[in-house]
């Protein structure tokens, strides 16, 4: 069946793809902005520093005689000591006269009092973060601004913020990992109820139509409730189709009946020899007619009692040799003896009207096609399992059509003149399969067929 | 950066234009395919044995030792960052701003302690404290000073001795003795009143520690402030004449560092010599190391040297130097 549906995509894979990739994005995010978030932290710190190292040499700053002097502590500088031994570079402007420190390292901005400016730079080959600060001295003569550029070099900020990286991808690559997994889990517990259902759907006997009836998910409701409702319908067409069709032959069987008996009371009147022919050639439709009638029943009759078996221990050596003893009269008259060959009892469990049928059916195919003058033996073993065997000795099963001859009105293609509608092989096999059995159909080395049911 | 060296300049004028060096000695094959120009404030006679011992297990490298003072050293380092492959000095400050301002290179492949390097391109590789060396015969009878208040009591009470004969580092002469004392103002006032006492003896001042020693042997001076007793110690003929007194109030102990210049023509071979040197240092016997090694003076307590780091900076700000030097000046020259 599965080849006939058309596959688009697949929902554990549609689902999984969703769900990691959304934690693959979610992973991404966090270490995006933690990372960013990091960073600045880092970045203020580092400008705390500097601020603070900016303050206490403006502090520092006094006019002495006129001039600006700066007794900067040496904490200034020692509190940019780094791990990383970060590059630490400074200059005191007043005005816009380098008094002291690194030239170049940033032309005095106008930063008003009291405010810091942060900036980061090139110096000497580095990048630099520099903070600004200025302050104004009120001399005699006139104001002095003092400007302080403390300038240091961002080795120990880009290790902890590696670091920190590092640690944050590890985070991203857990998260991300376990997410996966969670995906995982989520999927295939979700997948599994569709797989529980079309498991339960695929175990079902080909005559099982009852609804289901296990729980299943809220989501799978409507999609039980459809197949439920889709399944009762077609039980309920085919139970009407099967019963039509019983109806149908048993109300063409009595006529036919009728029919028959007044060709024969006909053809004992008539002298003519091509109007005895004519009314032989129509007795022999009406057999034809007839018998497929009642396999027709027979069928009907097996399907319905093979969902409802009366099962009970039944002889079947016992079964045989009545139905033998029943079915010699008609043998006779062919000129076929029937051969019963048995051990003794051999007990199954099962339903004996369906074996009957089975049987019967199975002895009258085989006399349909054994030549005049032959016998049908019907071989009962016991061993390994229960088996029975209907063996004829005409020309036996075309090899090529072994496989299809079970098939419902398939006739095998060397019935010559043989009445029959092919519907035997088609009940001896329901009934074996409604017993857990088999039917296997083979050609003797000797000649003859042989059909076995196999318990 | 500028301001600095021209206020050197004008401090070491007869320094700064001279081309003569303190000392100026060629190790190993005058031929040989590799040459290093060694840049350095310390006595030849300290670092013939290791660069021997280096030349013993490359005898394909000549070394060219050059001495010079530590201030005059830094003038003609910032000239010239390409004549020389290897920069040695006993000037911390120094040393740590010539790395600051990127003259030095990144050395990533020595292993060293972090205390002791800065940027993997100053490498600290002894510490010597700064000791207060007196002529043991001039103190017949006098209380030898354990700490700078007791040398102070000391030249108080008997200044008469003492005139004229106590020596200091002209700061503004020698890098070393420039940080010597500036971090000896850091640590205490007592800095201050020393060196107003030995202001008004008289003080006589001096470029290196090697000249101090040797009028302490002479008699010409009785007290040394300041020395490195690490000088005093390796000559044979002071052991009786001196003796050293290492401050026990507060220590004030240097490490010598050294840098590979960020011009060197061979930065493999300069390399190689500092491995060798700091290798030597922990390894080498006092035979092949005749400096102490960086842990011959780390107190067990913790380490009591000054640190290499970029407040080292902060005295060779040219107006901090201004304020320092001033005071100092008004400190130790007293017009009679």
């Amino acid at each position: 069946m599965t080849d006939e549906v058309v596959v688009f995509g697949s929902l554990r894979n549609r689902l999984a793809m969703i769900l990691t990739g959304g934690a693959a994005l979610l992973a991404i995010l966090l270490f995006v902005v933690v990372r960013g978030y990091a960073a600045q932290i880092a970045q203020e710190g580092q400008d705390n520093i500097l601020s603070a190292s900016v303050s206490s040499i403006l502090d520092s700053a006094v006019l002495r005689d006129g001039a600006v002097q700066l007794d900067f502590p040496y904490a200034s500088l020692s509190m940019l000591s780094t791990p990383a031994d970060d590059r630490v570079f400074y200059a005191i402007y007043e005005d816009s006269t380098l008094l002291s420190g690194y030239d170049g390292l940033e032309t005095p901005p106008l930063v008003p009092n009291g405010e810091r400016m942060f900036t980061s730079a090139q110096y000497d080959n580095a990048t630099v973060r520099v903070a600004t600060a200025s302050r104004t001295l009120i001399g005699a003569d006139r104001p002095r601004r003092v400007s302080v550029s403390v300038a240091q070099t961002q080795d120990a900020l880009a290790e902890t913020l590696n670091r920190i990286s590092r640690n944050v991808a590890g985070f991203g690559v857990g998260f991300f990992a376990l997410a996966t997994a969670l995906a995982f889990w989520g999927t295939s517990t979700t997948i599994g109820q569709l797989s529980r259902l079309t498991t339960s759907v695929t175990r079902r006997g080909p005559q099982d139509l009852s609804p289901f009836l296990k729980p299943v998910p809220s989501e799978m409701v409507p999609l039980v409730g459809s197949l439920n409702t889709l399944m009762a319908r077609l039980e309920q067409s085919l139970k009407q189709s099967e019963e039509f069709i019983a109806e149908a032959a048993h109300r063409v069987r009595t006529p036919l009946a009728t029919v028959r008996s007044y060709a024969e009371a006909t053809l004992q009147r008539v002298q003519k020899q091509e109007n005895r022919d004519a009314l032989r050639s129509m007795m022999r439709a009406i057999d034809e007619s007839s018998r497929a009638a009642g396999q027709l029943l027979d069928h009907a009759m097996v399907t319905f009692r093979a969902e409802n078996l009366e099962r009970e221990d039944i002889d079947l050596d016992g079964l045989l040799r009545e139905l033998v003893q029943r079915m010699s009269p008609v043998a006779e008259m062919r000129d076929v003896a029937l051969h019963l060959e048995s051990a003794g009892p051999a007990i199954i469990h099962g339903d004996a009207v369906l074996l009957q049928n089975a049987f019967r059916n199975l002895i009258d195919n085989a006399l349909k096609y054994a030549p005049i003058e032959t016998t049908i033996t019907i071989r009962i073993q016991t061993t390994p399992r229960i088996s029975v065997d209907v063996i004829d000795q005409g020309r036996g099963f075309v090899p090529d059509e072994m496989d299809k001859l079970a098939g419902r009105f398939v006739r095998g293609g060397d019935t010559g003149d043989h009445i029959g509608s092919g519907l035997g092989l088609t009940i001896a096999q329901d009934v074996a399969h409604a017993h857990d059995g088999t039917m296997i159909l083979s050609n003797r080395s000797e000649g003859g067929a042989c059909v076995t049911l196999l318990f | 950066m500028r301001y600095i060296t021209v206020l050197i300049l004008a401090l070491l004028p007869m320094f700064a234009h001279s081309q003569d060096w303190e000392d100026r000695q060629v190790f190993g094959d005058q031929d040989a395919r590799h040459s290093l120009r060694i840049l350095s404030s310390t006595d030849t006679s300290f670092f013939a044995p290791i660069i021997e011992s280096f030349i013993a297990q490359r005898p394909d490298v000549s070394v060219e030792y050059l001495v010079t003072g530590t201030a005059e050293l830094d003038v003609r380092f910032r000239q010239n960052p390409d004549l020389y492959d290897v920069v040695i000095s006993s000037a911390m400050d120094l040393q740590l701003k010539l790395t600051n301002d990127g003259f030095a290179q990144r050395l990533d492949s020595l292993v060293h302690p972090d205390w002791a390097q800065w940027r993997s391109s100053l490498f600290a590789f002894t510490t010597e404290p700064a000791a207060i060396v007196i002529n043991t015969a001039a103190f017949d009878g006098l209380t030898i000073p354990a700490t700078r208040q007791d040398l102070i009591e000391v030249l108080r009470r008997n200044a008469d001795l003492f005139y004229g004969k106590v020596g200091t580092y002209d700061v503004r002469l020698s890098g070393l003795g420039y940080l010597f004392a500036t971090q000896d103002a850091r640590a205490s006032e007592t800095f201050w009143r020393l060196m107003e006492v030995i202001g008004s003896l008289d003080a006589q001042l001096y470029c290196c520690s090697g000249e101090m020693i040797d009028d302490l042997v002479e008699g010409r001076i009785l007290v040394a402030y300041n020395v490195l007793g690490s000088y005093a110690l390796a000559r044979a003929d002071t052991k009786d004449a001196l003796t050293i007194i290492l401050p026990s109030d507060f220590p004030t102990t240097m490490m010598r560092s050294a840098l590979v210049s960020n011009a060197t023509s061979d930065p493999i071979m300069s390399e190689a010599f500092v491995d060798h040197l700091i290798r030597l240092q922990s390894e080498g016997s006092a035979k092949d190391f005749p400096l102490p090694s960086l842990d011959a003076f780390q107190d067990t307590n913790g380490r009591s040297s000054i640190s290499l780091e970029p407040a080292l900076m902060t005295y060779l700000d040219r107006l901090k130097q201004q304020v320092f030097i001033r005071e100092w000046e008004s400190a130790i020259i007293q017009s009679p």
